[in-house]
């Protein structure tokens, strides 16, 4: 017996996304690493190219859409979330991957971040984090540490930065992750749960800027250390880390604690309140905490653009679809 | 519910026009008693056009100057372009809404003044010293006398209603009192407020008993001396008609524009006074398809707006002037990456928040020129509430034909102003349809192909084969890839350039009112029309050698103005602003007089000013 509902197209590669676009990041930038991941994930989604939209504002990252071969649109600086809201409600089909940065969408654009994750719509926020900003050359960002010397900062920053997943929780958002660029198969691992959430995906790459803020990240993402000094949040399982699998996280009262890892709390991310994953989003302003990476959090909420169109639905199901005739000899008309 | 005469034995008069100005406090229910008496005078076939003036606080401390809220209409036999200059009757409800407006009461006309508000403490609220009543300043006018309060008090004493319920249907027992000086029919308001109020029947029955009451107050018809008729208008062009005001006009237009161009609407939009209707009215229009968007901000609302026209939405974006200063940067984008937008801009008083409730024509320059950089964008400009329905229509012609952005200009005296509508007939209005491109063309696609019009494809994305990406960064000739050449660049803003400016290949050149030739031609754009109109009827009677012009499209200019104002000596340009067209025309016509007359006070022209003004200049 022959399978009739296979595919008549071959499947697609991650060659396909590849744009005919020259990529002009700086070399050893950390963008490759999530170009090539992101491209390589598109594949095995089971979307066609002409379904998929990347949109992004403007910065290093926002040069994204460029380089993929879907759809895509590069827009104005921290406006990424607008236009996409309007993409993605104009045609709901579409797969739309929003790509920005810490100043792109936190800082110029933090009122639609803001507005967007409380909405929930479905597409997908991939915010790239190197704390500066690389496309002006190197001035701090709302997520440069206190003290952090650049260009507009010789004496060393003295704004307080905000954590991007403490703002997505503090939204509603639906969906809460971060993963980091050098850490393919982990970022492969996230990309794919956000993916397949349904709702706004909320994603944080730690992203090595090369240029101007290089190594900012290395004290726990570097491979040596990275076991002991990041926790992978894995919704379902233990919160253990360390090279050896021994410790744990445990949460007392609204304490997270260092335990033997057999004493760990099981990480839920799906909680009634996002308190746990807000605490979470804070562990490592204590220095003696790991840094928290992998899925904060994983609900379900009603989708935006579905209801909006529900609601054109229920209108044109009522009263039916309106003519021209019905919108202008509406009202009380006389005849002269 | 009877409508019989009790005053039938008075002398019965027919005027031919006649301007009342209703005027009360805040919460008096002023702009509802206005537009009752315009929709009924409408509906029985009078001519008309109103002007509500209400503050921009939603309430003022009562009873305070701030807090004067006024609706004036204009009402006739013949045709009628403005609210008018002065009115012939004022309805005062109060001592701050007397004072604030026997200025502007004709000398002899009739004021109407509600005693039972006329304490010591609502004299001292209305910054008062004396009863203007007893201190003789009411002497050019006939002053009717009358105890509202107490009134209607009587006439709804068998009613379950609060005392304060009671005293809010003030309104619609001044209502039924003019509804009877005029010979107007009740039975309009009596079926409204049986709609307006179905969940509160007992409220619509209290206000329909004041109205009955006033209606049949025979001992104040005396004091009127007489009752008059205004016939419907009899020069008004066979048709259709309903009452429409500005913004609900304009809502209308970009739906059926829509329509025409087989395209759904997609609007973003940020509250905004005067232009909160517009996102409030096609809100209402679900059914059509339209969605509406109240984005976080104005520049949400228009990036929202350009989001969905990528996605083959005709994206829409409405506001007003602070909001138009927001949304510069996304007209830029727009511009740049070429696809259709309408940018609704219902002009107000500025700068800053300026007068939010109050009207201008400022945005002008904004909207030809406020953009960063070589931003070319068609605008137009409607000129009278039911004009704002066509010219909502060629906007969307406009922006889908050049894949452009285009904006479109209003202000809040078309807004909120009312005029009887001649409706289209639904075979008159002619499609546009807009086709996507579907498939990849025999030759290949490139993004920045171009038509007849300079116009490039516009692509959905979910079609397949023609993947393609759009930015704000400066695009190569034919692929749109990033491009930084600076022949490229110098020709990509020429072409952006000449394709706006090849909207006057589709557009008319406006016709001339009055005579080809004469001494002075007035130019007029948006909604000084009216005024202008009345202005040069009058000037013509007179004898003198005045025509006006009237531009819908302000940017860029239809052909053929050159050749109209060569036949004149000097074209009078009315604006409320500090002259900004006047300065368009000196740069694009140097060799004719343009003089410049600019009006800021945050109302429309006078008739009486413009007619003034050209006699003046006229007799240098």
């Amino acid at each position: 017996m022959t399978d009739t509902t296979a595919p008549l197209t071959p499947p697609l590669t991650k060659k396909d996304f590849k744009s005919d676009q020259e990529v002009r990041w700086c070399p050893g930038c950390g963008d490759y690493a999530i170009l090539n991941s992101v491209q390589a994930i598109m594949a095995t989604l089971g979307i066609p190219r002409h379904q998929i939209c990347f949109v992004s504002g403007i910065g290093c990252s926002s040069r994204f859409p460029y380089y993929m071969n879907t759809y895509g649109f590069h827009s104005i600086h921290g406006r990424a979330p607008a236009i996409a809201t309007g993409i993605k409600t104009a045609n709901p089909e579409l797969s739309v991957w929003l790509v920005t940065g810490d100043g792109d969408g936190l800082s110029i654009g933090g009122n639609h971040m803001a507005h967007i994750l409380r909405r929930n719509v479905d597409l997908k926020i991939l915010l790239f984090n190197n704390e500066i900003y690389g496309l002006t050359k190197g001035q701090y960002s709302p997520t440069s540490p206190v003290g952090l010397k650049t260009k507009s900062t010789p004496m060393g920053s003295v704004d307080r930065p905000f954590d991007p997943l403490s703002f997505a929780l503090g939204c509603g958002a639906t969906f809460v992750a971060r993963t980091i660029d050098s850490h393919l198969k982990h970022m492969d691992q996230v990309l794919r749960a956000a993916a397949h959430h349904k709702g706004t995906a909320f994603v944080e790459i730690y992203q090595n800027c090369v240029i101007f803020n290089d190594a900012c990240f290395e004290n726990f993402a570097d491979k040596g250390v990275r076991d002991d000094k990041t926790i992978d949040l894995r919704p379902g399982e233990p919160m253990v880390f360390g090279k050896e699998h021994d410790k744990g996280i445990k949460i007392v009262g609204w304490e997270p604690r260092i335990v033997p890892a057999a004493e760990a709390d099981v990480w839920r991310s799906d909680t009634h309140s996002p308190g746990p994953a807000f605490v979470m989003s804070q562990l490592h302003l204590d220095p003696t905490m790991p840094r928290p990476i992998g899925i904060l959090r994983d609900v379900q909420a009603p989708i935006f653009e579905e209801a909006v169109h529900e609601q054109i639905r229920a209108a044109t199901a009522k009263r039916g679809e309106g003519t021209l005739e019905q919108l202008i000899y509406a009202g009380e008309t006389w005849e002269v | 519910m009877s409508t019989k005469n009790p005053g039938s034995d008075l002398p019965l008069q027919q005027q031919e026009e006649v301007v009342i100005r209703f005027a009360g406090d805040s919460g008096d229910g002023m702009q509802i008693t206005g537009n009752q008496f315009t929709h009924t005078s409408a509906i029985i076939g009078n001519d008309l056009a109103t002007f509500p003036d209400y503050p921009a606080e939603i309430r003022a401390p009562a009873g305070t100057r701030p807090g004067v809220s006024g609706f004036q209409v204009r009402f006739g036999s013949s045709d009628i372009h403005t609210p008018g200059d002065q009115p012939d009757v004022l309805v005062a409800m109060n001592p701050a809404a007397l004072i604030v407006n026997i200025k502007d009461l004709k000398p002899g006309g009739v004021v109407v003044v509600n005693t039972g508000q006329f304490s010591e403490s609502d004299l001292k609220k209305a910054a008062l010293a004396k009863s203007p009543l007893t201190d003789g300043s009411l002497s050019a006018f006939r002053v009717i006398e009358i105890d509202i309060n107490k009134r209607v008090t009587e006439a709804l004493k068998g009613t379950t209603l609060s005392s304060k319920e009671v005293q809010r249907c003030k309104n619609f027992y001044t209502l039924g009192l003019m509804y009877w000086v005029y010979s107007r029919p009740l039975e309009t308001t009596m079926k409204w407020l049986t709609e307006k109020f179905a969940k509160r029947p007992e409220l619509a029955e209290a206000n329909k008993l004041a109205m009955q009451a006033g209606y049949n107050a025979g001992d104040i018809h005396e004091m009127f001396q007489g009752r008059y008729e205004v016939h419907p208008c009899d020069v008004m062009p066979k048709g259709t008609y309903r009452n429409i005001m500005g913004n609900d006009a304009l809502a209308m237009g970009l739906v059926t524009g829509a329509k025409l161009a087989d395209l759904r609407i997609f609007l973003g939009s940020y509250p905004i006074t005067p232009a909160s209707g517009i996102l409030e009215t096609l809100s209402t229009y679900k059914n059509y398809g339209v969605i509406t968007f109240q984005a976080e901000d104005e520049i949400a609302a228009i990036c929202s707006a350009l989001g969905s026209a990528y996605a083959g939405y005709l994206g829409i974006t409405s506001t007003s002037g602070p909001g138009m200063a927001l949304k510069g940067e996304g007209m830029g984008l727009a511009v740049s990456i070429e696809l259709p937008l309408v940018i609704v801009d219902i002009q107000r008083g500025g700068p800053s928040t300026g007068l939010p409730t109050k009207t201008e024509q400022a945005d002008l320059l904004q909207a030809i020129f406020g953009r960063n950089s070589e931003a070319p964008i068609p605008v137009i400009a409607a000129s009278s509430p039911a004009d704002a329905f066509e010219t909502a229509i060629e906007a969307v012609r406009i922006a889908v034909t050049y894949m452009t952005p285009v904006i479109l200009l209003s202000d809040g005296y078309i807004a909120n102003g009312a005029e009887p509508w001649r409706l289209p007939k639904i075979e008159d209005l002619k499609p546009f349809p807009k086709a996507f491109l579907a498939e990849v063309p025999a030759d290949g696609f490139l993004p920045y192909a171009r038509d007849q019009y300079l116009a490039r494809p516009w692509v959905k994305p979910g079609t397949p084969g023609l993947e393609h990406r759009v930015g704000g960064l400066e695009k190569a000739h034919l692929t749109g890839h990033i491009n930084y050449e600076p022949e490229n660049h110098e020709f990509m803003v020429r072409m952006r350039q000449s394709k706006v400016m090849g909207v006057r290949d589709t557009i008319p050149t406006p016709n001339v009112f009055g005579d080809s030739t004469g001494e002075l031609l007035i130019l007029g754009w948006g909604s000084t029309k009216g005024a202008i109109t009345s202005a040069v009827e009058k000037l013509r009677a007179k004898g003198r050698k005045v025509s006006s012009l009237h531009l819908r499209h302000v940017w860029p200019l239809p052909k053929g103005l050159d050749k109209i104002f060569g036949c004149f000596q000097s074209i009078l340009v009315p604006e409320m602003n500090m002259g900004q067209m006047a300065r368009v025309l000196r740069s694009e016509f140097q060799q004719h007089n343009i003089i410049s007359y600019p009006k800021v006070q945050g109302l429309p022209f006078r008739t009486s000013e413009l007619v003034a003004k050209v006699e003046s200049l006229l007799e240098e």
